[in-house]
């Protein structure tokens, strides 16, 4: 039986209360400063507000592109005296990428004051999207080990009977990002930030000073009350899941093991099918939907490759923990070996899907599309490449062999750069759209870190210490403890 | 194969891989030399029953990758870029890296093919699979259902045979080194 100790209570607290904290102070300070470059630009960013029809920052990256496009095509009529810069600008950078071709554009043909006023709106998004981010991220800790225990009935897997207990507390690390993500996102709703382009006034209602024809394209499945529905719907299908599978595991230690063991299958496999259609429209919904111009369609599987993979190196952070306390003493170096497995295979999977969904996109080279990447190319490469590596040339290099995954010093580095790696690509997967260029890592990022970090051990290890770790009536455990590959 | 027949060999038949098993952990422990096991099938952890050394094979595996990753790369430089530049929708051709993306699923088979092929060929030549090649199992049965384990005979052969015996040998011989 685990115990929650009180040091490891206070840390937990500890990191919970000086995240929250470090996000209050970043968000005031943020508060503040954004307000300076509001102030004196007014009335100029009123004008363009009108110009360009509305200033959301995913919004104005496409619009602003696509007049710049106009722009350059016009050029030689003299349309206006940034067309004239954009073109020069262009025939400046003649030999460059495309990409880069129009970034120039983006930079010289939108007005400063158009751009003071992108920027105060990137600013004020700034301390939510970090949030947002760090959310998310937790979110898939949770989830990813949640879909894996699922995944351990329905599959009748024995060799990880041992380990299920770790799981389930893991799984219950979604409630509170879920929480938080719900709330993020009903305030964007209530205007509160801008986050997310669609959820602006007007945008659907054609007259409307923000209307915008491809989003209004999209309302049928982007309104707002469709919206809070499946946010809800997810909440409540995925904490079910995670509630049940926990409640009868913890009936089969008093109770008949085999019956509790088919229930849970049955459990398992409703949520498989809930979570097939769940995992992917909710990274439309909660991630996605922030470029709401842009789509790939195979972007669910892409974030929930990235959930999954960061959830496998939580578990093994925790295993081995449990394990360095003199816990867990069934589980071997087989059952961490395959634990390893499987965050290196799906890293290589993420990647995979990384790829795919980039070079598709990259060799077709569809402007409405191609935005996506060339934002990220001309403002986050440093992001962009470091959590390349880590998410993939890393675990490559550093968990290939068979020796590195039954080392626990190598899976514990491993795990940490996978998850920094993943926390950094849901960064570039988020704040492009949310906060633009105006992006950095501060107080407002790291408060929000620490502050999921400390809930997330506290449940985990609450939840842990709740029952004994070992599933004793599981059909399998048996086979679990001679477990051996 | 591969054991210097310096000893003569027991060679006992059994009819469950369990049983192998328990009795390859058994011999060994008693101080007893396991030479050969031959099994219609692989059976799990006997390699480490056994005493066998880890194969070298997945290193063999990732440098056979490397060199399909390094030759792939040589080969879409060299087409696509050197000697024949070519224009393929619109795409960079001046240098390898910019095209690079393009080139990635020739580089991911490449590696794959490279690894999947040289490594079975090198299980074929370390093995000595070649066609024609003599068959080595001493006995058929052992394609089928039984197993068959070659003991070194040190010492006592009476107390060898009683304790193959006792493990649940069904056929025991001996072979003059």
């Amino acid at each position: 039986m685990f115990e929650f100790s009180t040091k490891a209570k206070q840390l937990a607290i500890g990191l919970t209360a000086v995240g929250a904290i470090l996000w209050v102070v970043g968000f005031a300070m943020n508060g503040s400063s954004s307000h300076e470059a509001d102030h004196g630009h007014d009335a100029h960013a009123t004008e363009m507000h009108a110009e360009h029809e509305n200033d959301y920052p995913g919004e104005a990256h496409a619009s602003m592109i696509e007049s710049s496009i106009a722009a350059d095509a016009h050029a030689e009529a003299g349309h206006d005296a940034h067309a004239e810069e954009a073109h020069d600008a262009h025939a400046e950078h003649e030999n460059d990428y495309p990409g880069e071709a129009h970034a120039s554009m983006i930079e010289s043909s939108i007005a400063a004051d158009a751009r003071a006023e992108h920027v105060h709106h990137q600013q004020q998004n700034r301390p939510w999207s970090a949030l947002y981010v760090a959310a998310i991220f937790f979110l898939g800790l949770g989830l990813g080990q949640l879909f894996f225990l699922a995944i351990q009935y329905i599959a009748q897997a024995g060799w990880s009977a041992g380990l299920l207990r770790v799981m389930e507390a893991q799984a219950f690390t979604i409630i509170i990002p879920l929480i938080v993500i719900a709330l993020i996102t009903f305030l964007g709703l209530g205007h509160v930030h801008h986050m997310f382009h669609w959820m602006v006034e007007g945008i659907n209602i054609e007259g409307h000073k923000n209307y915008d024809e491809i989003i209004a394209g999209k309302r049928g499945f982007l309104n707002p009350t469709f919206f809070i529905i499946r946010v809800l719907v997810y909440i409540g299908g995925w904490v079910w899941a995670a509630r049940m599978l926990r409640k009868n595991s913890l009936l089969s230690d008093t109770g008949d093991g085999v019956e509790m063991w088919k229930k849970n299958r049955k459990v398992g496999a409703i949520f498989t099918v809930f979570y097939a259609v769940t995992s992917s429209t909710s990274a439309w919904d909660l991630i996605m939907s922030i470029d709401t111009h842009w789509f790939s369609t195979l972007f669910g599987w892409y974030t929930f490759a990235g959930m999954f993979v960061s959830s496998f190196a939580a578990t093994i952070l925790v295993t081995l923990y449990l394990k360095s306390k003199g816990l867990l003493e069934w589980v071997n170096y087989n059952h961490i070996h395959d634990l390893g497995k499987f965050m290196f295979a799906f890293s290589v999977f993420w990647t995979y899907l990384w790829f795919s969904q980039f070079v598709l996109i990259w060799y077709a080279n569809i402007p409405e599309e191609v935005t996506y990447y060339m934002q990220r190319w001309d403002q986050y490469k440093v992001p962009f490449f470091t959590m390349l590596s880590l998410n993939f040339i890393f675990p490559v290099l550093a968990i290939l062999s068979r020796p590195a995954k039954r080392v626990p010093g190598t899976l514990v580095m491993a795990a940490v750069f996978v998850l920094v790696g993943h926390y950094m690509d849901h960064y570039v997967m988020i704040m492009p759209g949310t906060v633009g260029d105006q992006y950095g890592f501060g107080l407002v990022e790291l408060g929000p870190i620490l502050f999921f970090a400390g809930l997330f051990i506290y449940v985990m290890l609450s939840n842990l210490a709740k029952a004994p770790l070992l599933h004793k009536n599981h059909p399998m455990m048996v086979e679990s403890k001679h477990f051996q590959q | 194969m591969g054991h210097t027949k310096h000893n003569a060999i027991v060679r006992a038949l059994f009819n469950d891989d369990d049983i192998v098993l328990s009795a390859v952990k058994d011999l060994r422990a008693n101080g007893f030399h396991v030479s050969e096991v031959y099994s219609p099938f692989p059976i799990h952890g006997l390699d480490e029953a056994m005493g066998l050394k880890r194969t070298r094979l997945s290193t063999a595996a990732f440098c056979y990758g490397l060199t399909g990753l390094f030759f792939a790369s040589w080969l879409t430089y060299y087409t696509m870029i050197m000697d024949w530049p070519q224009n393929i929708g619109g795409k960079p051709n001046s240098m390898w890296f910019l095209n690079m993306p393009s080139f990635v699923p020739v580089m991911f088979e490449l590696t794959v093919f490279f690894a999947a092929h040289l490594m079975c060929w090198s299980y074929f030549a370390v093995n000595g699979l070649y066609p024609g090649a003599k068959a080595q199992n001493p006995d058929p049965r052992t394609t089928d259902d039984h197993f068959l384990m070659e003991v070194e005979l040190e010492g006592d052969e009476d107390a060898l045979n009683k304790k193959l015996k006792d493990l649940g040998a069904l056929e025991i011989s001996k072979i003059e080194a």
